[in-house]
């Protein structure tokens, strides 16, 4: 097992070097010419206005949050999957009762609008 | 195995490089993005318990969805805007004494515990086994967590909406 | 199995990791590409790029090379450390997906990099690590557009993982392991599309959505924030981006490939070419859709996930699960 993530180690350096190898390149053969002009901040060929950093909005995070609230509920699943069958009924019924709760959350956060985008 | 110690010296090696650089990078967004290696580091360790569920779990949810909740919350606030957070204060040398404290104790409990060794049954760490494991003996905590999950969920969306 | 020394199997991951990341190169980002522009002029009744190489075969390599000769062009006050790093998280998180995936089979066992134990959960895993690489280009850029198609994409992109991760783990039910191997082989009296159409559906919708692709590419769309996170990005840096958007496109493609159609399953030709087939013929599905539908917004894009495609799988996972384990 451990040879399995010896090789996904492996993927992963040798990959991160593959894909930086056309970085590489281009720092060898691409042309340099710089003035200020070249790096302005793009915004449709105008000069930008304002701060790059919008203000504080919660959707974002509470998007964010409910999202890892399910995605630990998730966790919980995977083991149940691989062994659903052999455990049968009791183990399902008690997986149900755990999906209830955590669908009771979704609706609340469905009823308090916190899924909503505005 | 050489190997191991080998792929643990490396792990170790990144996991406390990059939680320097959490802790001390006065730009916040560098810091939360150097959490991403410290994690992964981590996930290396459990690979190496022989952990390979933890390990997925960790990257699918501290990797994936923690690293991206403080980006989001990162991102979103002015404190971002490029403005150097200084991090350390007048407590650092208290601060300094009592982790140092805490780190001798540990080592010392750690090197002076009888570990056992030789032949003994491994623990499971397999998904199925830990499946087995909260459906049947544990099933209590299993529908606990829901709970807290629940929990969880309705306190931050209460405390949220209430900024509006 | 005989334990090979340690050098022969490092060297047997660099070669396997060498072929897979080019092969998915050639595949994924140039006949991808390619095929993208075809089919896509082909619904709008135009002919596409025919002139490079016969039948157009070689446009895109002619415009990597372009592509390779451009500036490197780093925004002022644009965060250097995130804006470079960005460019190599995007793609390495989209192309270590590729690790479990199956091509085929031959005598010696199946043609996969690795076949780990947590199969699905590895591939949920990865696929998640794209959005923090995402994060990271929407504001390494500091540019509006392209922190807002950032921050925008990262919650689209995380809307869709679970009702996506739902699917996983009632397929993984079905099979009764995260293997993808096992997966695939569970399939050999009947293929999953079969028994679990809902399952499929639901996969593909949110596979759209988690590549960034039409009808849910509104992050990036042209008309709307410019290219969204990767605005600033020029030269071969964009193209590293496009490379981890269609490899993504492709591996959710191989994925639904071995969960629901039998992976490289099929009488008579050599299992890859099943397996190439059947990927090929769901790209196109993806691709068709792209250019089919208009785009949704956002707010319908996010309502769309959390309200029907979540209680959705849900109800599947465990209407499934009542009919396998309690019914049996």
């Amino acid at each position: 097992m451990l040879l399995d993530w010896g090789y996904v180690a492996i993927f992963a350096l040798v990959g991160a070097g593959m894909v930086s190898m056309p970085l590489a390149i281009i720092a060898l053969i691409s042309p340099r010419s710089s003035y200020p002009h070249k790096r302005e901040t793009y915004e449709s060929g105008m000069a930008p206005i304002g701060e790059a950093w919008s203000q504080f909005n919660v959707r974002y995070y509470l998007f964010s949050l409910i999202f890892v609230v399910f995605d630990v509920e998730i966790i919980y699943l995977y083991p149940w999957a691989v062994v659903a069958r052999s455990l049968g009924a009791p183990a399902f019924y008690s997986i149900v009762v755990f999906l209830a709760v955590l669908v009771l959350g979704l609706a609340y956060a469905w009823r308090k609008g916190a899924l909503e985008w505005t | 195995m050489v190997g191991e110690a080998l792929a643990f010296y490396l792990l170790a090696a990144i996991t406390l490089a990059s939680g320097i650089v959490v802790v001390t990078s006065p730009n916040l967004v560098h810091s939360a993005v150097a959490l991403v290696p410290a994690l992964l580091g981590v996930t290396g360790l459990y690979i190496l318990l022989n952990a390979e569920f933890l390990a997925g779990v960790q990257v699918l949810i501290y990797a994936g969805g923690i690293t991206v909740l403080i980006l989001f919350v990162i991102m979103l606030t002015e404190g971002a805007t490029g403005l150097r957070v200084p991090q350390r204060n007048e407590q650092g040398p208290i601060g300094a004494a009592v982790a140092g404290a805490a780190a001798a104790v540990l080592i010392a409990v750690a090197t002076r515990t009888p570990w056992a060794h030789g032949a003994g049954v491994l623990p499971s760490y397999t998904p199925g086994a830990i499946g087995e494991s909260f459906l049947g003996p544990n099933l209590l905590l299993f529908e606990g967590t829901s709970v807290v999950l629940l929990v969880t969920l309705v306190g931050a969306i209460l405390i949220a909406r209430k900024e509006d | 199995m005989d334990v090979m020394p340690w050098y022969v199997e490092v060297l047997r991951a660099i070669v396997g990791t060498i072929i897979i990341f080019s092969a998915v190169a050639i595949v994924t980002a140039m006949l991808g590409v390619l095929l993208e522009r075809r089919i896509s002029a082909w619904i709008q009744s135009r002919i596409g790029p025919v002139h490079v190489g016969p039948r157009g075969l070689l446009q895109t390599v002619a415009n990597t090379v372009k592509l390779l000769q451009k500036e490197y062009i780093l925004p002022r006050n644009a965060d250097a450390v995130i804006f470079s790093s960005a460019v190599i998280v995007v793609p390495l998180a989209a192309l270590l997906d590729y690790v479990v995936l199956p091509f085929g089979t031959t005598r010696a066992g199946p043609l996969i990099y690795r076949d780990l134990n947590i199969g699905v959960l590895y591939f949920a895993a990865t696929s998640s690590l794209i959005v923090v690489g995402i994060l990271m280009a929407g504001w390494g850029s500091n540019n509006k557009y392209a922190l807002l198609g950032g921050l925008r994409s990262a919650a689209q992109m995380v809307s869709y993982e679970i009702p996506i991760g739902l699917v996983l783990i009632t397929i993984a039910m079905l099979a009764g392991s995260l293997s993808t191997v096992t997966i695939v082989n569970a399939q050999t009296h009947l293929w999953f599309i079969v028994s679990q159409p809902v399952s499929f559906v639901i996969f593909f919708v949110a596979a759209i959505a988690e590549v960034n692709r039409a009808p849910f590419d509104l992050v990036e769309a042209e008309s709307e924030l410019v290219a969204g996170y990767f605005s600033e990005y020029t030269g071969m840096r964009f193209a590293l981006f496009q490379l981890g958007e269609y490899g993504e496109m492709f591996a959710m493609a191989a994925l639904a490939v071995t969960l629901f159609f039998g992976g490289w399953q099929g009488p008579v030709l050599p299992s890859v070419v099943w397996f190439l087939i059947k990927l090929y013929v769901l790209v196109f599905v993806f691709m068709w859709v792209r250019w089919t539908y208009p785009r949704f917004r956002i707010d319908q894009l996010l309502n769309f996930s959390w309200k029907i495609l979540i209680p959705v799988a849900l109800a599947n996972l465990v209407v499934t699960a009542f009919f396998v384990i309690v019914v049996h």
